[in-house]
């Protein structure tokens, strides 16, 4: 599934790196201790977190992951934003937290 | 030029997770015990206690330097220290401002109280004081800045409340004065693995919440006299200050 057809049927907001919305989404990865994603995230995961700080790009660049989604309506500082728009890896932005988000995510995207 | 002996991350009473013994004169006098040069004073996001120890090592060979312990949004513990009074008074005011207002529970968190040099209780703190500013740290560095403060995250090796826990790696543009390593690590056991990051300043502290582990962790600074600007000039190698690495 890719990045726009999630962004589709969860009704996510594009708030940055548009270019990546073709990116293939093969599942999901959640916490929001970076070395912790740093650690464990997969190659064309979606990550979802409340961090909004720069380092979420590179990270999602090192782990080669297809797209951001920020909870609770929270927006992505203005050089996490460039970088998401460098990149090519989407940021997404939903109103729901966490839990209500994920089961959702896990239900389209579980094996 | 001589070599002084500080820990500069203390809590007293005032943070909740803070022995009840941490009042300022016992942290002044174990300090000196430890032979001590410097302590830092570095509750968990907030600078009330730190005019009471000032009071109690005036007249005693300890100079205080007056800081705090910020939480960041990203959860990230840093220390900050000012010099001036009004600096740390205009500090607490952003602390107050950006601190998330939820009502600290003694029974489950302990006591947040501000106590004088006589071990009255001045002030209680209602709102819990371990959680995060709704400020990310970039913006908290800058903030610090604004009030001529020192900027340096705290014990970046540790698993948690960490600069690289939190954020994974070492943001290489956020301007720190140095950065303080945990008791569990040295400089080049760190730098063993984290080589990139040889230019920088470490240094090692204590982060005491109870007497006995005042002094426990320590690092020498060779400056010409314990003052904040010289410990400044120390940090960042000027004129021959420098710290030591420990």
């Amino acid at each position: 599934m890719t990045v726009k057809e999630i962004a589709e049927k969860l009704n996510l907001k594009v708030l940055s790196g548009a270019s990546g919305l073709n990116n293939e989404i093969n599942y999901g990865y959640a916490s929001d201790l970076l070395s912790d994603v740093m650690g464990n995230a997969k190659s064309g995961e979606v990550w979802v977190t409340l961090q909004t700080h720069k380092n979420v790009m590179a990270i999602a660049s090192l782990k080669d992951l297809a797209a951001v989604i920020l909870v609770k309506d929270l927006q992505p500082e203005a050089d996490m934003a460039a970088q998401s728009e460098d990149e090519g890896i989407p940021v997404l932005g939903t109103s729901d937290d966490a839990f209500t988000l994920i089961g959702k995510l896990y239900e389209l995207l579980k094996k | 030029m001589k070599l002084f002996k500080a820990d500069l991350h203390i809590h007293t009473v005032l943070s909740p997770c803070g022995c009840l013994e941490m009042s300022p004169v016992n942290i002044v006098q174990t300090a000196l015990n430890r032979q001590l040069d410097i302590i830092g004073i570095t509750d968990h996001n907030s600078t009330r206690q730190c005019r009471q120890v000032l009071e109690a090592a005036d007249e005693t060979s300890l100079k205080v330097f007056t800081g705090v312990e910020i939480t960041s949004r990203e959860e990230v513990h840093c220390l900050a220290f000012f010099e001036h009074l009004y600096a740390l008074d205009a500090f607490q005011h952003y602390l107050d401002e950006h601190l998330p207002k939820i009502k600290n529970n003694p029974d489950l968190f302990g006591y947040q109280v501000v106590v004088d040099k006589d071990e009255n209780i001045l002030y209680q703190e209602d709102y819990l004081l371990i959680t995060g500013l709704n400020k990310g740290i970039n913006e908290i560095e800058q903030e610090v800045r604004k009030h001529g403060g020192i900027f340096i995250p705290a014990h970046i090796d540790k698993p948690k409340y960490s600069l690289i826990s939190q954020l994974g790696f070492i943001p290489d543009d956020l301007p720190v004065d140095a950065l303080e390593l945990s008791k569990h690590t040295s400089t080049s056991d760190f730098l063993a693995i984290y080589p990139k990051q040889s230019a920088s300043t470490f240094i090692r502290n204590s982060d005491a919440h109870q007497t006995e582990f005042i002094g426990t962790s320590y690092t020498y600074y060779r400056m010409s006299t314990p003052c904040f600007e010289e410990f400044r000039m120390a940090l960042h190698h000027k004129d021959g200050r420098e710290v030591i690495a420990a």
